[in-house]
């Protein structure tokens, strides 16, 4: 490993990267929750949509996993109840 | 037969002019009592329920159902203001309030200026020390004369009626006292920090 590989890069530099994830349909990931640690599809989780935003849980736990919420200034977005998300490789993806 | 001209149209003017003065702006009345909930309505059985007092990590008092019944008892007539703009007018509740916890527990005054309330399915909110002492804020376990249903928040939920009704966190199980104010589950998602209805504190930045 080179000196130059434990430089921190600009944000921008991740766009990439991140273009390959949050393109797609977010519902075909699958997610590990940070509460129980049980792995399924994005899919399986039970949404609770209400006026104030939307809250996502476990289906084994109901540890919060995702939350959103739309307001004038924007759309917010918390995904700490999720340890990781996989997106596998779709045919169209490079 | 005749009919009284005015009379009907001049009975109702008064009280709707009261009325309009209690709506905070942006709000308009209902008489139903809609539900908001962030997540699944938990299933509490009074005889594993229990309310606690907190600093930081620390317990400073917890009562269970029994005991938390004994404490002297407060009925409040209030409206109420939930920020998806629903308003409901003398709303009738009961409960053991801010003041008479602190006694309780032996504190003769907040050990902190601020609160966060812990709930059961996860939910958390943060209120000033300041909006629920001298009668402010309570912990309600009935509704208009009957315990408070499952859906509005029962066993018990918080009750601080004159911020947005997020804030009267339902299925209450703990306050804990913080020393700087920190945000809560609606308040880390864009909502205002402290939602006074009166200044429409909605969102982050009203």
């Amino acid at each position: 490993m080179s000196e130059s590989d434990l430089q921190p890069l600009d944000g921008n530099a991740a766009a990439g990267l991140l273009g390959e994830m949050f393109w797609r349909d977010m519902t075909t990931a699958t997610g590990i929750c940070a509460g129980c640690g049980s792995e399924g599809p994005f899919a399986e989780a039970r949404l609770f949509a209400s006026a104030m935003g939307s809250v996502l849980r476990c289906p084994h736990c109901d540890n919060v996993l995702l939350r959103a919420a739309r307001t004038p200034r924007g759309v917010w977005l918390d995904m700490q109840g999720f340890r990781s998300l996989t997106f596998t490789p779709t045919p169209d993806a490079n | 037969m005749t009919e009284p001209p005015i009379s009907r149209g001049f009975r109702s003017r008064k009280p709707q002019t009261e009325q309009r003065d209690r709506v905070p702006p942006g709000q308009y009345l209902t008489t139903d009592f809609p539900v908001l909930s962030a997540g699944p309505t938990p299933s509490i059985s009074v005889d594993n329920w229990s309310f606690a007092l907190q600093l930081g990590g620390s317990l400073l008092a917890k009562w269970n159902w029994t005991e938390f019944q004994a404490l002297p008892q407060t009925d409040l007539k209030t409206d109420i203001h939930c920020v998806t703009k629903w308003s409901k007018l003398d709303t009738q509740w009961r409960g053991v309030s801010f003041d008479t916890l602190l006694e309780a527990a032996g504190l003769s005054e907040a050990p902190t200026e601020y609160t966060m309330l812990h709930c059961d399915g996860g939910y958390t909110t943060n209120v000033p020390v300041a909006d629920l002492k001298d009668g402010m804020g309570m912990v309600a376990t009935q509704y208009d004369g009957l315990p408070l249903a499952p859906s509005h928040g029962g066993p018990a939920r918080m009750l601080v009626p004159h911020l947005y009704f997020w804030k009267s966190a339902k299925w209450v199980r703990r306050l804990r006292f913080i020393e700087k104010d920190e945000a809560g589950f609606w308040e880390s998602l864009g909502y205002h920090i402290y939602g006074d209805p009166w200044r429409e504190q909605r969102y982050t930045g009203d």
